[in-house]
């Protein structure tokens, strides 16, 4: 008991450590299959980043959409980064981080355009934005901001 | 009031331009959202707080934006871009800009 006394500081990392890699995995692990099924449900809605020309009288409505999301990694992944910050090379722990962002953030916006009863979305654009100005440095929070805005286009029947 | 970021409005007729419209908001999270977000960042995930924060934010910089367009007498803003930037720790600047136009 003495030990666990005298070694706090290192009791208390090692609890967050496990902690950050039980509960972070499972919440990726959550994340990922709730983007790929909602993916899978708004495959039939087309999301191109080209600026389209249509036939006067196609149109019938179209109105700026955006999604955005603010994801933040977990403390285990922080410290590998951290880690990997040594020896360098890719930092796998970031990649997902960002690539689940900028999903949720498409998807997000996705959803909107659906509502709409869009039938595409033209012209998307991806954003990254920072909140804190020290959103990565140590004791900060590290956090990825995503937003995608793009143009939903609601079709006249033919 | 119709908002696009393509440089028309899809299947409308642009018959006047206007220039440059802007709207930008600078926002601060408060403390206790700044605590709860480093909470959740021992075990990651979505920090809902800053995400309503910056949707709010972008909000109100679409709204000034459109308020200086009606303004001119314009009923539609084309080819706006959103740009965000850091004034401040812990604050953030929205920042969206577009064309004022008028379509049929």
């Amino acid at each position: 008991m003495d030990i666990l006394i005298e070694n706090l500081n290192l009791v208390v990392f090692l609890i967050l450590f496990v902690m950050g890699y039980v509960i972070g995995s499972w919440a990726e692990k959550r994340h990922y299959r709730s983007i790929m099924q909602r993916e899978k449900e708004l495959i039939k809605l087309a999301v191109v980043t080209a600026e389209g020309s249509f036939p006067p009288g196609r149109v019938k409505d179209s109105a700026l959409v955006t999604g955005s999301v603010v994801i933040s990694i977990d403390y285990f992944k922080r410290i590998l980064a951290t880690l990997r910050n040594i020896f360098g090379g890719r930092v796998k722990s970031y990649e997902s981080l960002v690539d689940r962002a900028r999903r949720e953030a498409i998807l997000r916006m996705k959803e909107q355009a659906q509502e709409r009863g869009a039938k595409m979305i033209i012209n998307m654009r991806l954003e990254t934005a920072t909140i804190g100005r020290n959103a990565n440095k140590k004791k900060q929070i590290g956090s990825i901001e995503a937003i995608a805005y793009g143009t939903a286009i609601v079709m006249n029947k033919q | 009031m119709i908002m696009t970021n393509v440089n028309t409005v899809p299947g409308k007729k642009i018959v006047e331009h206007f220039g440059i419209v802007q709207g930008s908001t600078v926002r601060a999270k408060h403390v206790g959202r700044d605590f709860m977000a480093s909470l959740k960042n021992l075990v990651g995930g979505e920090l809902k707080g800053y995400t309503e924060l910056l949707q709010d934010s972008r909000e109100e910089a679409m709204k000034r934006m459109e308020a200086q367009a009606r303004q001119m007498g314009a009923n539609a803003v084309v080819n706006i871009r959103f740009a965000t930037s850091s004034v401040a720790q812990g604050a953030a600047e929205l920042f969206a800009y577009g064309t004022a136009v008028r379509v049929e």
